[in-house]
């Protein structure tokens, strides 16, 4: 069956293969997006599907999509989720033939593997050999290189002392990385170009790890300058047979978080791929590997490369191998896993097109990517339309809680090319509807525009270095502008028209015509003519002229139609007497005016925001635990002044400066909004 | 000929200079508009016919005789707002700062008394300085005369004040007593005693803005509707609000075409309810997947908000939408949303607009602030509001429906026409906790036992299906399904008629 998305899906399920399913039922050991991915497939194999669930997602997605449901414990992942117990308890309860573990959670725990595989249940992934080898990041290089497979220079031995470290260096060569041998999320990581540095980055490294994993082994490395990240996706049957199915480019992360993934990379080069690719296929026969499998490698801007580590689990941003390779890996996982031999050989892969897949999470782009939590009041996909992907695991009016991983979404768009697929992904965000809670598609959009990203001129440093300062909202250009602006009057002008025939009316409303407005847009004042052509409305002024066509009517969030022949998509919320409008990571509040309102508004005062210096706020949205000060008290700058607890977490506020507390205005047990004042300094 | 055409232009012009350029200029520099700007702005483009304009006072003391501007500080009038009739006077800070003299108020009386004989809205947009103090009990008489007439046209045409300048003393009773008020932030006050007074006899020492200005009352005493944040806003929110209102007691409320159907399903309103029947949700997310396109003009929002109140529609025709907010103070009723939502569901019945009543209530709040405050009798406002009205009813108990205030919020014991619960529903007399703390006070000891009567408890009354049984709910609705039941109940409903018996008037407890 074809993953790719077409426009004849019909009910999103791809079409099914004649024959007898594989197993009768099978177990999904996970939640979100990707429970309801695998369910997909294995509906469409007509197998039954189990989920399982936590008290806090009863009403999830992947429960109501599935054949049965289990509840396995409360809402913390702990106790739920990653419980062995209570996943084979409702495995035995299920009468589960296998079980899928997704990614995260228990999907690399070889003890999880271990006990399936003595219950006789069939596990979807690797055997739990396979999972142990790779699990060690020391370990697992060595591994790699017996296998053949290009290592980072470096030392995997534990280091003694500092002394040793910078004799280790030396040999190496500046700059090292020290890292943790237990490390991940870039804790217990140093970087060091000189013998001072690596003195210094060993204890330091050496410290944090231990505080971190309670482990201190630390090891060198070489460091990569101008690094990318590129992984490749293999699948390998019980009966010897090992495939590589291209790569995928990963490299925007935002601290060490993929953002966007693709297939393929715009780097690589065929001769490079094949070698990267047979590598990988001897890391994956070297440890028996079963399933499918992602061998992760980074590369200078040489084209060397080199091993990472290998993931023994089907990853989150899989979807753009399926589409360049036309190949569903779930289904592939479960065929391996019920015994099939692959039928795919090595020269029947092909690649063709390209995918891009963007990662929507619940997070504050404009508050330092602070994650959100709440209700999505609305939640509206884009139309999955030929070349659009969406996979998902909420629906309008779920809950994004506190337990999980904030990621809501992940849209994926396939097309001939680059230019093609980046296109298809910009206009599905511009459509993409999500409100109550906070979340990053304005990033998203602003990454798809950037000229940096266009270019292909990817490393993993990209964010850090092309948004040093935070994300601010995309830059709006001109045309961006008198874009919007265009829209909004469209938008006023059909509300104006329809209001007019009210009933009650002393005579009829003018028939239909043109008009004059200007558009405000903060301090600027556009003057615009509307009229109506054949197909729609001209919008000329600031310069230009704009043919703008839609079917837009009041109380539509949505303006989807063609300016000047292009395709166009803006979000259209009421504002007021005005509209925010929202398109490629730009949002502007506008009001339209008349001409008259417009000059008469040029009376009117700028307000200043209040002065909020001399409040302490709720960087966040939570529950006000304690407060450390009273009314008159003096504090000094860095003094702890209130906790707020907010996903789970206690954060505590500390004056940014000396001055003597006024007044309280909020008590501890209160909950408190993003930016309530919770004191008042004098 | 000419000459006496070019008189009158002459004359227009003198009036249309209202105070002079200076004063003007004055006017402008504080952010606000003219008289005749803010007319401007509201009404249709060209639509406005003004009377009176050669208006003068007739006072002689104190050197008045020597200035006389043609209108005497208000400009009066009517034209219209997406094509409806209103009746419209905007006072003049530029001309005697906008005082009230006798001739004044004798504009202000004509347009009143056209306005109920037509049946048209009324409109004031208030910008004076007090009493023309030379005038002495002539404007005080004057005053009295527009209040009179505020009061008899209570209940006939709508009144709406939007307060854009001072508006102090006596001056404050008639907004006081039109049906809506909204007032201009940093730009607008309305109190009894100024600031002076305050100092001398309290001495308290407080601003205009802190005594009386648009954040104090649409925030604290629920004076105040709304505040808007400078003319422009609003008077174009203005014309937004005129286009709910039915123009007169005689007329049903306006209805406008749209594209929005009234059988939309809206299957995230089915997760509305969160299963901790402790945590609160946002009631305005189900008003506005309610209404039609999502607009809903909420009034007060910022006083008493654990009731919602305000206008949307639905099939194109104006609903009144009354509604516990769980967000704040667990929705439950106190003194100042009984208040909020009396007042507001008599205007609905006043005008002829059906009344969309949305229920999560725990109960009345309690303490001793409520009770010395009078909350009995406040709170049977509402309840009498209700009991009263004899506009369509459609009344949707979302969760909690606890105790008197299930009686109070639209039930069918008080002709509520068509009374729906959502599955989630609770209706009992009070929660289960405190029921079996009193029905089994006896085993209060005894936690396993309370934990199991109190299950027991919850299975049978915390549902909707007792009240099911009796009738006085008409059905159990799906939540995502709201919009189509209400809308076709009001379909039904559009030939209600019911009259209260005769009476001279009634007697609220006020």
């Amino acid at each position: 069956m074809s993953p790719r998305p077409t426009h004849d899906e019909g009910d999103g399920l791809p079409v099914l293969p004649a024959g007898k399913p594989p197993f009768a039922k099978i177990l999904i050991a996970n939640r979100g997006e990707i429970a309801c991915r695998i369910m997909r497939t294995a509906r469409a194999m007509r197998i039954r599907t189990i989920a399982v669930h936590s008290e806090a997602d009863a009403d999830a997605a992947h429960v109501r999509m599935a054949d049965e449901a289990y509840l396995i414990g409360p809402a913390p992942s702990a106790e739920s989720y990653l419980s062995i117990q209570a996943i084979m308890d409702a495995i035995a309860k299920s009468g589960a033939e296998a079980v899928h573990p997704g990614y995260g959670f228990l999907s690399e725990n070889r003890e999880f593997a271990g006990a399936l595989e003595k219950s006789g249940i069939v596990f979807i992934g690797p055997p739990a050999s396979a999972i142990a080898a790779m699990g060690d990041k020391i370990e697992s290089k060595k591994l790699a290189q017996k296998a053949g497979v290009s290592t980072v220079p470096g030392h995997l031995g534990v280091i003694k002392d500092a002394e040793e470290a910078v004799k280790i260096a030396r040999g190496i060569g500046y700059p090292v990385m020290i890292k943790a041998s237990a490390g991940g999320g870039g804790k217990g990581m140093r970087l060091a170009t000189s013998d001072t540095e690596t003195r210094e980055g060993f204890r330091s490294a050496t410290h944090e790890a231990k505080a971190s994993f309670a482990d201190d082994r630390v090891f060198i490395e070489k460091f990569i300058e101008e690094p990318r990240h590129i992984e490749i996706q293999v699948l390998a049957d019980a009966h010897g047979t090992c495939l590589y199915l291209g790569e995928r480019e990963c490299s925007i992360q935002r601290r060490h978080q993929k953002v966007i993934e693709e297939a393929p990379s715009p780097f690589l080069d065929a001769r490079t791929r094949a070698a990267m690719g047979e590598q990988a296929v001897a890391l994956a026969k070297a440890v028996g590997y079963r399933s499918a499998g992602t061998v992760e490698f980074i590369v200078d801007a040489k084209r060397n490369f080199y091993f990472l580590e290998m993931n023994t689990r089907l990853q989150v941003e899989h979807p753009v191998t399926e589409l360049v390779t036309d190949i569903d890996l779930v289904e592939q996982m479960i065929r391996i896993a019920a015994g099939e031999k692959l039928a795919l050989k090595q020269k029947e892969v092909t690649l063709a097109g390209w995918a891009i897949e963007a990662r929507i999470y619940a997070e504050d782009p404009f508050r330092s990517f602070l994650p959100s939590t709440g209700r999505l009041t609305r939640y509206r996909e884009p139309l999955a339309g030929p070349g659009v992907r969406v996979d998902s695991g909420v629906y309008e009016g779920a809950e994004i809680s506190i337990y999980y991983d904030p990621m809501i979404a992940k849209l994926i768009a396939y097309g001939e090319d680059r230019h093609q697929a980046t296109t298809s992904v910009s206009a599905a965000l511009d459509a993409f509807q999500i409100r109550g809670v906070a979340h990053n598609i304005p990033f998203l959009s602003a990454l798809m525009r950037h000229p940096r990203f266009i270019s292909g001129r990817l490393t993993t440093g990209f964010i850090a270095e092309e948004f040093p300062e935070g994300f601010h909202g995309a830059e709006a250009d001109d045309n961006d502008r008198r874009l919007l602006a265009a829209i909004a009057v469209v938008v006023h002008h059909r509300t104006v028209l329809r209001d007019a025939h009210v009933s009650g009316r002393l005579s009829p409303p003018k028939p239909k015509g043109g008009a004059d407005y200007v558009v405000v847009m903060g301090e600027t004042h556009l003057p615009m003519t509307v009229a109506e052509t054949a197909g729609g409305h001209a919008v000329i002024g600031a310069g230009s002229s704009i043919e703008l066509t839609g079917d837009w009517r009041p109380g539509d969030t949505l303006y989807q139609g063609r300016a000047d022949g292009r395709e166009v998509t803006v979000q259209v919320d009421r504002a007021g007497i005005g509209y925010r409008l929202s398109r490629g990571g730009v949002t502007e509040t506008v009001k339209v005016l008349s001409p008259t309102a417009a000059e008469l508004a040029r009376l009117m005062p700028v307000k200043q925001p209040p002065d909020m210096s001399r409040f302490l706020l709720s960087p966040m949205p939570g529950l006000l635990v304690s407060l450390a000060v009273a009314p008159g008290e003096e504090v000094k700058a860095g003094q702890e002044l209130a906790t707020v607890e907010a996903m789970k977490m206690e954060n505590l506020l500390r004056a940014e400066r000396d001055g003597k507390v006024s007044k309280l205005h909020a008590q501890p047990g209160d909950s408190l909004a993003v930016d309530q004042a919770i004191l008042e300094f004098e | 000929m000419r000459e006496i055409l070019q008189q009158l232009e002459d004359k227009r012009a003198a009036a249309r200079a209202g105070g002079g350029k200076k004063r003007i200029e004055a006017q402008h520099a504080k952010g606000r508009l003219t008289a005749r700007e803010r007319i401007e702005l509201f009404l249709d483009a060209s639509s406005f016919e003004e009377w009176d304009m050669f208006v003068e006072h007739r006072s002689s003391d104190f050197g008045m005789d020597e200035q006389k501007i043609p209108g005497d500080g208000v400009v009066t009038g009517h034209g219209t707002v997406n094509g409806r009739l209103v009746f419209v006077f905007s006072q003049d800070f530029t001309v005697f700062g906008g005082s009230l003299s006798e001739a004044h108020a004798e504009k202000i009386c004509k347009v009143m008394d056209q306005a109920m004989k037509v049946g048209a809205p009324v409109i004031g947009l208030n910008d004076s300085g007090g009493a023309r103090i030379q005038e002495g009990v002539a404007s005080l008489a004057g005053y009295a005369e527009v209040f009179q007439r505020n009061i008899l046209a209570s209940g006939v045409v709508p009144q709406i004040s939007l307060v854009m300048g001072p508006c102090a003393g006596g001056a404050v009773y008639s907004p006081a007593m039109t049906d809506f008020i909204f007032m201009v932030k940093d730009s607008s006050y309305m109190f009894v005693t100024g600031p002076d007074v305050v100092r001398t006899v309290t001495h308290e020492n407080v601003t205009h803005e802190q005594l009386g200005g648009a954040l104090t009352h649409s925030q604290k005493s629920g004076v105040a509707d709304l505040a808007f944040e400078n003319d422009v806003e609003a008077l174009l929110q203005l014309r937004r609000f005129v286009d709910f209102l039915p123009a007169s007691n005689r007329e049903g409320p306006p209805a406008r075409p749209t594209a929005d159907p009234a059988e939309r399903l809206e299957l995230s309103l089915d997760t509305l309810v969160p299963a901790n029947p402790n945590k609160p949700y946002d009631m305005r997310e189900l008003i506005e997947k309610v209404v039609d396109e999502g607009d809903f003009f909420e009034l007060a929002s910022d006083f008493a908000r654990n009731i919602v109140v305000g206008f949307g529609r639905l099939e194109g025709s104006t609903v009144g939408i009354v509604a516990n907010q769980p967000m704040v103070l667990a929705g439950c009723l106190d003194i100042d949303s009984s208040r909020k939502a009396a007042r507001f569901v008599r205007f609905c019945d006043c005008f002829n607009i059906p009344i969309v009543t949305f229920v999560d209530v725990p109960g009345f709040l309690p303490g001793t602030a409520q009770e010395h405050g009078a909350i009995i009798k406040h709170g049977a406002k509402l309840l009498y509001a209700y009991g009263e009205a004899t506009v369509p009813k459609v009344t949707v108990i979302t969760r909690k429906a606890y105790g008197g205030a299930y009686d109070v919020m639209s039930s069918k014991h008080l002709r509520g026409d068509v009374n729906y619960a959502w599955p989630t529903a609770e209706i009992a007399v009070m929660g289960p906790k405190g029921a079996v703390e009193i029905i089994f006070r006896a085993d209060i000891g005894d936690a396993a036992a309370i934990a199991q009567r109190t299950e027991e408890y919850r299975a049978k009354f915390a549902t909707p299906f007792v009240a099911g049984a009796r009738g006085f709910i008409d059905d159990v609705i799906m939540p995502h399904s709201t919009r189509k039941r209400i809308c076709r109940s009001l379909a039904m409903l559009r030939g209600k008629k019911i009259e209260n018996p005769w009476k001279k008037h009634d007697n609220i407890p006020l």
